[in-house]
């Protein structure tokens, strides 16, 4: 089922004119090993100024993406622009215009945290009073300032991660890129993430591009996501939108008794898309499914029905996730599913 | 424009040197015990061999200490040089080859920095070996001898550090890392002459050795500090000069065609 529905990709609203103010343009890009086809003819535009999620799971191809995309790969064909250089005859143009937090820490734990961003200040030519001034600067917006004299090897994951995250933009780069930027860390210093990225993208105006295969991070941080199955992408807007290609709310109503005279009379509310009823359970497809469970309750009581439970799912990511790829992503399976009642989402 | 390039790249090439350097002096073990191991051999290969006779095959009137010597500060460089340029395979397994590889520095200007860091402590180890040797009774060399032995030092340093290079370029992680001990650094020090004159050797050992750069390396030093050789110094320096060119534009070459994974 989900191999059909990938054909009708949905290209969201891309701009129509790329050049001014695409901060990155892609256009057939392919890279093999040997026979495996790890990015299948991509083809993306990113606005200047957007926060874009490329969401799928492990060896879906988004870090393959993002290694052509910093020049650490070369594409095998297609060919791709980032803040209008082209990412093989123009690699050093590209490289000073971005920023790159890898998958997997790049630090140096022998030096300290201040160290490691003077070495990325030098690279980058900067000189001495600006370097210090940027240290300052990065270490403060990542509440690092204590442990800047701390060897790394001694930092937590989660530290590394922010300060990695700080070094990226010491530069002061157009785009950054964000391989996983939460990948295991706990709840909690991924909250704090969160907010710098979401931060860094609002108050410096840099363009982000992060990979994730945490739905709920795509979801909560991204204008708008792409989501990647086996080297494509095979649906791309913003995430609002694409919860809504899933359809309405479902709001679950178990009963003791009453059940079936509780549906006759449901039928006539207009707001109810469609009713089912199974073995006492009753299933409505509602929109805004928050504001009508008072009504429900209230006619169940009129009808005499007995509630034992009433349970409320919103869509989530990973619904338009499993449509498009007919896949759950594995480390994650079920867990935003079985929150039945969901969290208002959305939104920064 | 291109004075503003180079200018971004020596700062780069100093950036690396200076990280090498913070990390070589922070690692007191590393200092030890690099250079414990060339001090054993020559402690103990010199005098336990010192008052055995003549040697044959070493001048009359010099002794297996002084001859040993420029042997070992040889083997010192050998070492630490490879060691410097495979040390670009720590960087890729840590991640940090990364931090560098994404950044707008020239490949060359990162080989270069490298290069330079590897021979800063390759030579001070050389140089702590060969006042190891003087204190052991090698005897004081001339001014003009100490300062064209460095010369020898450097070039020998460099030619190592781009096989290093050269090694690391292409190695994928560590797995290869003792294979290239045993079979390419062990064998090269071993046909050097480092311990012992080389026409003790039979004709095919000895042909095998002439291929050998560090034979030259070895042979010039002995000439800078001794004042013995068994080529002309002019010979064991162009021969050396032309590796060494060639060795760290190979290493050059194949890092800057790397790729990171």
């Amino acid at each position: 089922m989900g191999k059909e529905l990938a054909k009708d990709i949905n290209i969201g609203d891309m701009p129509a004119k790329a050049a001014d103010d695409a901060a990155i343009s892609v256009r057939g890009l392919t890279k093999r090993f040997g026979e495996t086809i790890a990015v299948d003819n991509i083809d993306l535009q990113i606005r200047k100024g957007e926060l874009f999620g490329l969401l799928g799971a492990n060896g879906a191809g988004k870090s393959t993406i993002i290694k052509m995309l910093t020049t650490m790969l070369t594409p095998t064909s297609g060919e791709a622009r980032v803040w209008g250089y082209d990412i093989v005859r123009e690699r050093n143009e590209v490289r000073s215009s971005i920023g790159v937090v890898f998958q997997d820490p790049a630090l140096d734990g022998m030096l300290t945290g201040r160290e490691n961003l003077d070495f990325h200040g030098r690279m980058y030519g900067m000189n001495a009073a600006l370097r210090k001034a940027r240290i300052a600067d990065v270490l403060e917006l990542v509440d690092l300032k204590e442990k800047a004299d701390t060897k790394m090897q001694d930092y937590s994951g989660g530290m590394k991660r922010r300060l990695e995250i700080a070094r990226g933009l010491m530069h002061r780069p157009h785009v950054l890129f964000l391989d996983e930027p939460t990948i295991g860390l706990d709840a909690q210093t991924r909250r704090y993430i969160w907010e710098y990225i979401g931060r860094m993208n609002k108050e410096m105006n840099v363009t982000i591009i992060l990979t994730t295969h945490y739905m709920e991070e795509a979801d909560y941080l991204c204008d708008r996501v792409a989501i990647m199955d086996s080297g494509r992408i095979v649906a791309l807007d913003r995430p609002e939108s694409l919860k809504d290609t899933i359809g309405s709310d479902t709001i679950t109503l178990m009963t003791d008794s009453g059940g079936d005279a509780l549906v006759r009379s449901l039928r006539s509310f207009s707001w109810i898309k469609s009713i089912c009823l199974d073995n006492g359970s009753i299933k409505l497809h509602v929109d805004h499914a928050q504001s009508r469970i008072a009504e429900v309750v209230l006619e169940a009581s009129r009808n005499n029905a007995v509630i034992t439970s009433v349970s409320l799912h919103k869509p989530t990511l990973e619904d338009v996730f499993i449509k498009y790829t007919g896949k759950k992503i594995k480390e994650n399976g079920g867990k935003d599913r079985g929150a039945d009642i969901a969290l208002p989402r959305g939104g920064r | 424009m291109i004075a503003d390039k180079v200018k971004g790249d020596l700062y780069a090439i100093y950036s690396i040197w200076l990280r090498e350097m913070l990390r070589f002096f922070r690692l007191k073990s590393r200092l030890f015990g690099s250079v414990a191991s060339p001090f054993f051999f020559l402690a103990f290969l010199g005098i336990g061999f010192n008052n055995i006779g003549r040697i044959p095959g070493i001048p009359e009137g010099v002794d297996y200490m002084s001859f040993l010597t420029p042997g070992i500060i040889g083997m010192t460089l050998l070492f630490s040089a490879t060691f410097a340029g495979l040390s670009v395979l720590w960087d890729r397994e840590f991640g940090f080859l990364k931090e560098i590889m994404v950044s707008p520095v020239s490949r060359i200007a990162i080989v270069l920095g490298r290069t330079a860091g590897g021979l800063t402590t390759g030579i001070l180890q050389a140089l702590i070996i060969m006042l190891s040797g003087i204190l052991l009774g090698m005897g004081i060399p001339s001014i003009q001898g100490l300062i064209l032995s460095l010369v020898f030092m450097i070039l020998i340093a460099t030619t190592f550090i781009g096989l290093g290079l050269a090694f690391a370029s292409k190695m994928e992680d560590m797995s290869g890392f003792s294979l290239i001990m045993n079979f390419l650094i062990f064998p090269l020090f071993f046909l050097s002459g480092a311990l012992y004159p080389l026409d003790q050797f039979p004709e095919i050992i000895k042909i095998l050795a002439y291929f050998n750069p560090l034979t030259y390396g070895v042979d010039g030093l002995r000439y800078c500090l001794i004042g013995i050789s068994a080529f002309s110094p002019l010979t064991d320096f162009a021969v050396l000069g032309v590796c060494c060119a060639a060795m760290l534009f190979l290493g050059a070459y194949l890092f800057e065609t790397t790729e990171v994974n």
